[in-house]
């Protein structure tokens, strides 16, 4: 459906990539936001706590981003579209609460603009070391979908893709900025209302006396009731049943876990995105995401003026990852090359797809900074003259 | 009537009649978890009663719990029920609030979820007064993990991991919520059943950041260890040594070993809570650009 339109600022703007994707959510309708203030997230925050007032949004700054993350969970269960916003050390706080929204079933977004880690690490400085995080942090087993922006376009654009998904699933979805892409200014065109495509909330048109808040009948996503309708349901983050009742049986925890795996993984097809360039000759495939995406290509320049044929696979959602796609590629291609700032994070994930089948190189960063274009061209030629 | 009459009436009626609570709980829940002599029962039973007495729309009510023995209590009330992690009901509740106002939104946990793992959403909530009712059980004890030390167990009391006794001050939990500015703050033991009750139905009513705490036994734990007897002991020893003292002054509500628990309402104010806050202000300074949240909740359903 359309967006409302007090979210939309449509036009032509000089944006950077917080404050785009804070107009993304606007638009995509989240109405409830909570965060704590953390560099290089908080301009999202500050964007939409000035914008809220005027379109019936909620803006809370909560004591810590433990309370934050419960507090989305809740105003979620509202039907309310909820996000929170932050970077490293505040994403390590919201784990647990992920988790709850992840056995709740909860559509809801994460923010995080990544920064140099571990612990407090490099606040004001790039990188991309939570993107296992993303997907792991959380105890147990569960999954979630995350994005990753190359641009402040991109940052506004995805971040409506990010509600939609959510919405869609029933997931928390991760959004996956980086310092770069978030403090980097450029030209962000936000289209008309009737050009964006929002996914609503969908309430359940069963009756209170029909209506379970966990059974699919086949489909792999229940149907959503919120707070307040006279539902009278029970949701926890305990192993349930169809009626959202703790049932503490191996019985219960395999049908109830195992769903919201399965949710994802069978429409991994329909989740996954990615970019690719060059890749039809290509004999060496550069895979990688967000900010690196854009060193990278200038790198994949450097290695053709050497003579290598070498193309870009850019990750858009890397959760779920685009394993079918690694897959092929593997079988067809002389090498990948992995750049990211991280000591080799995805990477693990490319090795996994690829299988053998062909070489994999990872091009580490500890992050503050991104990569030397001329450090992962000398990988790319390295890995194409192996190849001959 | 006499023994030998016993066993030959035959006028009993074919179904036991409904328990009067039995509406407001998820009946087909029933048996709980909860051990013989608990005092978190009563408590619900007279939240239940409260709810009925204030008429106030069942299908606006929700209610919150975090982790613990008393965290289950929105699992058996019939009402929109959520059960979030160990210590965050008050930050969950405030997400249910805040997205859909005009919901009745109570929170109901223990001492240790609330005021220690929750402690610092406890102290912001009331000092925002978030519009919440919060129903607090002190059991002096993490109860479902085993009786550990919380952060109310007197001082000399035992607990699993202070087994020669409590040397740390515990919070007087009143006193916590009505120095942070909560407008309502009273205190009873689950077995002042009619004046908790009373309490409850006037707090519905009320409106910010309510805080009733219920004191109330866990015989197989702390019960156990500091020999307060089974059952019904624990419940008459801690009502037994009760001192109503209605608006008495929070810095005198410290509960020591053993000693008097001084009960009653002590705060009961008029205060604007944090929406009331946001939309006059934002209304002064906003004016008709202002856009409160949605009244019916929510926005972009189909
Ligand atoms: C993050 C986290 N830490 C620890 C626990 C284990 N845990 C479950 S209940 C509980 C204590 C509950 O105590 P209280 O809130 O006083 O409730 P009671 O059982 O006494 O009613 C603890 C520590 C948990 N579930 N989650
Ligand atoms: S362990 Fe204690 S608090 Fe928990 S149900 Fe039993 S008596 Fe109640
Ligand atoms: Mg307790």
């Amino acid at each position: 459906m359309r967006p409302d339109p007090a979210g939309v600022l449509t036009g032509a703007h000089y944006l950077d990539g917080d404050f785009a994707c804070g107009e993304g959510a606007m638009a995509a309708g989240c109405r409830f936001v909570a965060g704590y203030p953390i560099t290089p997230s908080t301009e999202v925050v500050e964007r939409i706590s000035r914008r809220f007032p005027a379109m019936g949004g909620t803006f809370i700054q909560m004591e810590d981003e433990l309370a934050s993350m419960a507090a989305v969970v809740g105003a979620a269960w509202t039907g309310t579209k909820a996000m929170t916003v932050t970077s490293g050390p505040g994403f390590s706080l919201m784990m647990e609460n992920i988790g709850l929204a992840a056995m709740m079933e909860t559509p809801c977004v994460v923010v995080n603009v990544q920064r140099g880690g571990p612990s407090t690490g490099l606040p004001t400085m790039v990188g991309q070391g939570d993107v296992m995080q993303a997907r792991w942090g959380s105890h147990g087993d569960y999954e979630v979908i995350a994005l990753t922006p190359q641009s402040p376009q991109e940052a506004f654009d995805l971040t409506i893709d990010a509600f939609n998904l959510s919405e869609r699933f029933r997931v928390p979805v991760m959004f996956m900025m980086d310092e770069c892409v978030g403090h980097m200014t450029e030209r962000v065109v936000i289209p008309e209302p009737e050009e964006i495509d929002v996914v609503p909330r969908v309430l359940t048109d069963k009756s209170p006396q029909e209506f379970e808040p966990y059974s699919v009948n086949g489909t792999e996503i229940p149907e959503f009731a919120r707070a307040g309708d006279g539902y009278r349901f029970h949701t926890t983050g305990l192993t349930h049943d169809e009626r959202g009742y703790p049932v503490m049986s191996v019985d219960c925890q395999e049908t109830c876990v195992s769903r919201l795996l399965d949710k994802i993984n069978d429409n991994a097809d329909e989740i996954v995105r990615f970019e690719e360039e060059g890749i039809e000759d290509a004999e060496v495939v550069v895979v990688t995401y967000g900010i690196t995406a854009r060193v990278a290509r200038l790198a994949i320049d450097l290695a053709r003026a050497e003579g290598v044929k070498v193309g870009l696979l850019r990750l858009i959602v890397i959760w779920p990852f685009a394993e079918r796609r690694i897959r092929d590629l593997a079988r067809s291609v002389g090498a990948m090359v992995v750049p990211e700032i991280n000591y080799g994070q995805l990477v693990l994930e490319v090795e996994r797809c690829a299988g053998g089948r062909c070489p994999v190189v990872s091009v580490t960063h500890g992050g503050g900074g991104v990569h030397d274009p001329a450090v992962i061209a000398k990988k790319i030629i390295e890995a194409g003259a192996s190849r001959t | 009537m006499s023994v030998d009459t016993v066993g030959t009436r035959t006028d009993f009626p074919a179904e036991p009649p409904e328990h009067p609570t039995a509406p407001y709980l998820r009946m087909e829940r029933i048996p709980h978890v909860w051990c013989p002599g608990c005092g978190i029962g009563t408590v619900v039973q007279c939240f239940a009663t409260a709810l009925e007495r204030s008429g106030v729309d069942l299908d606006k009510a929700s209610v919150v719990s975090g982790i613990g023995c008393s965290g289950r209590a929105a699992g058996y009330l019939k009402l929109d029920g959520f059960h979030a992690t160990h210590g965050r009901a008050i930050p969950f509740a405030t997400g249910l609030k805040l997205g859909r106002p005009e919901l009745l939104v109570t929170v109901f946990s223990g001492d240790g979820d609330l005021s220690g793992i929750g402690g610092n959403h406890f102290i912001h909530a009331a000092r925002r007064n978030m519009d919440l009712l919060v129903i607090l059980i002190n059991n002096f004890i993490y109860g479902m993990t085993g009786g550990q030390n919380a952060p109310t167990t007197p001082l000399t009391a035992k607990s699993s991991t202070m087994p020669f006794g409590n040397f740390e001050p515990p919070f007087n939990l009143p006193h916590l919520a009505a120095s942070c500015g909560a407008p309502y703050v009273a205190r009873w033991t689950c077995l002042h059943i009619r004046r908790l009750t009373w309490t409850l139905e006037e707090a519905i009513q009320r409106k910010g950041f309510r805080l009733v705490e219920v004191v109330a036994p866990c015989p197989p734990l702390y019960s156990r260890l500091n020999k307060l007897g089974t059952g019904l002991d624990g419940m008459s020893f801690y009502h037994d040594n009760a001192v109503i003292k209605h608006g008495a002054d929070t810095r005198d509500l410290g509960i020591d070993f053993q000693e008097s628990i001084v009960c009653g309402k002590f705060v009961d104010e008029e205060k604007p809570t944090f929406s009331e806050l946001m939309d006059t202000h934002y209304d002064r300074v906003l004016g008709d650009k202002y856009v409160p949240m949605a009244p019916e909740g929510g926005w972009l359903h189909e």
